[in-house]
């Protein structure tokens, strides 16, 4: 498959203009410029392109819903606060293909009838901040950017907006919220941003990788870009691979790939020849599989079909000499320590599914804490404002589903059987 | 007080938003920069300039972990011990830190040469386990690789 997302970062100028534009970029814009606004949505509609931040949302219908509403301005806002644990496939197109994203946002903006665009970038990517604002101030001086981009009276601005180092922002109305300058909490939906979003207006956010990939669509045509992948959910799509792997990295592929095809095939297989003992597939908050488990597709249709979910497209691979009970409480650590404390399930519900699990992994665990771990999380399971409760209660869930006897281990014999 | 040049970048920051509230963030940020940590007067002065009270700019700042409300060291490790870098060996370099410098999460060396604060994942998943000194990442880290990179700090 030729490489969209990951075009040409092996350049070690790629995030420079002149570089991008050697290689095509930025054509699509005057492409796209020529076409009405909707139809730039019906394209989008037509090439079946799904939100790549996690949820899997088709493009096409959240931009119809902002772009009939009736009140102006619109905002764009692109999701750079990748902070799921286990993905970094944002990165590279933020420090190496920074045009790209700022290609498909003027192409965003002007299908939606927005002048104004955020991206929200997390704070732990000091070097992207850098990058992305050097490309965008390099956009305005070559008008792609501005008051009259390409001579044609388009308005759009664009800037970036750092976070602060907390993972709940990367949903979306908690985004919101620190975009406005409050806590990064979330707000009860409806009304949905499309309608009612930042500063009480229309408002898309998309992830990089989503927005990333409309230069493309417009470039082939929808119709083509469909013909990518998955058929329920095409186009190319990054997998960002860690852990115990030969080759870990992000690779671009074309949608449902196979979770054993890219670990065996594109990663070279488990680090050291070592047996494979669990695979978290779409980053920490989706359901952990065991080895004969992985003969999924890597979509947003069929992954749930098979137990687990896309999610961020975060592989992260676990070999023999992992204990799995270390695993889950540290997975709840970091829920523990990311939820907003806006609702109770979730902020006393976290801080008890991690202490029990820290008594256990420490060798203090009780007859009954695996069944206490399963009705603290049920409490969790969808009684929450936002899906990191829901997250935080699936990972225990699923790590005691398919791995009890290692909990079970831990408690009677009081002590890892996996580590000593 | 805030000096006339970081004066003038906030009022810049301001002008991207059509409220100076939205401007909160980035307003905390250059206070942090030139305070070196949050501390009453570095609100006072963010309070000043964007017209947004104080109080509120505290309990802003107060949600997010990348503002520090305390004095810092002259360095701050940022070690990520997120399950991709744990799985690696993060924990064992965080044992180093605390036996050859004397860190503990959250701490500050006696000399304030540096400070460590533990992280939840920093997107360097493919490179763990992976850190940042400052504004810098270093991957694919090891306790010598470690001890090599900070003789560079002082």
């Amino acid at each position: 498959m030729e490489k969209v997302l990951l075009k040409n970062i092996e350049n070690t100028n790629s995030a420079d203009i002149t570089e991008y534009q050697k290689i095509g970029g930025y054509a699509s814009i005057a492409k796209a410029l020529e076409k009405e606004r909707k139809d730039i949505i019906e394209e989008v509609k037509k090439a079946g392109l799904r939100g790549r931040g996690g949820a899997g949302f088709p493009a096409a219908m959240k931009w119809t819903f902002a772009s009939g509403d009736p009140k102006f301005p619109k905002y764009l806002v692109c999701n750079a606060d990748e902070g799921e644990p286990g993905t970094f496939k944002d990165r590279p197109i933020l420090e190496k293909n920074p045009h790209l994203l700022i290609e498909g946002m003027v192409i965003s903006g002007y299908a939606l009838n927005a002048e104004y665009g955020f991206i929200y970038l997390r704070g732990e990517y000091p070097d992207a901040k850098h990058i992305l604002e050097r490309a965008i101030a390099q956009a305005y001086d070559r008008n792609f950017l501005g008051d009259d981009i390409a001579g044609k009276g388009i308005v759009f601005h664009l800037s970036v907006h750092q976070g602060a180092g907390a993972y709940i922002c990367g949903e979306e109305t908690a985004l919101i919220e620190s975009l406005e300058g409050d806590r990064g909490q979330p707000r009860i939906k409806p009304p949905f941003p499309v309608n009612v979003g930042v500063w009480s207006k229309p408002t898309i956010v998309n992830n990089v990788e989503t927005l990333s990939n409309l230069p493309y669509i417009i470039e082939i045509g929808g119709e083509a870009y469909s013909k990518i992948g998955s058929p329920e959910c095409p186009g190319p799509k990054l997998y960002c691979v860690s852990g115990h792997i030969e080759k870990p990295g992000v690779y671009e592929l074309p949608m449902g790939t196979s979770l054993r095809e890219i670990i065996y095939t594109h990663c070279g297989g488990i680090k050291g020849g070592k047996q494979l003992k669990a695979v978290i597939p779409g980053g920490i908050s989706t359901p952990v599989l065991p080895p004969d488990k992985i003969d999924c597709p890597m979509d947003f249709v069929n992954m749930p079909k098979h137990g687990s979910m896309l999610g961020s497209g975060a592989v992260i691979v676990m070999d023999e000499t992992v204990c799995l009970v270390k695993v889950c409480y540290r997975a709840l650590k970091f829920f523990e320590h990311e939820s907003c404390g806006k609702c109770t399930p979730c902020r006393e519900g976290t801080g008890w599914l991690r202490s029990i699990l820290e008594r256990i992994e420490h060798g203090e665990g009780q007859e009954g804490d695996i069944d206490l771990l399963l009705s603290v999380s049920s409490n969790i399971l969808g009684k929450t404002f936002c899906p990191l409760g829901d997250g935080a209660a699936s990972v225990v869930q699923n790590f005691i589903k398919h791995f009890r006897p290692e909990f079970e281990g831990h408690i009677t014999a009081k002590t890892c059987a996996v580590e000593g | 007080m805030l000096n006339e040049t970081a004066i003038k970048e906030l009022q810049e920051i301001r002008s991207k938003y059509p409220s100076a509230r939205s401007a909160l963030l980035p307003a905390i940020y250059v206070a942090q920069r030139e305070f070196g940590w949050l501390s009453e007067e570095a609100y006072e002065a963010v309070s000043e300039v964007l017209g947004v009270p104080k109080a509120i700019a505290r309990g802003v700042g107060a949600f997010y972990a990348m503002y520090k409300h305390r004095p810092m060291g002259r360095n701050i490790i940022q070690l990520c011990t997120n399950v991709s870098c744990m799985i690696l060996g993060a924990e064992r370099l965080a044992d180093y830190l605390k036996s050859h410098y004397g860190l503990v999460p959250g701490g500050t060396t006696e000399d304030g040469r540096f400070s460590l604060v533990i992280m939840e994942c920093i997107g360097a998943c493919g490179t763990a386990p992976a850190m940042l000194v400052n504004d810098e990442f270093y991957e694919n880290l090891s306790e010598q690789y470690i001890e090599e990179i900070l003789a560079k700090f002082t």
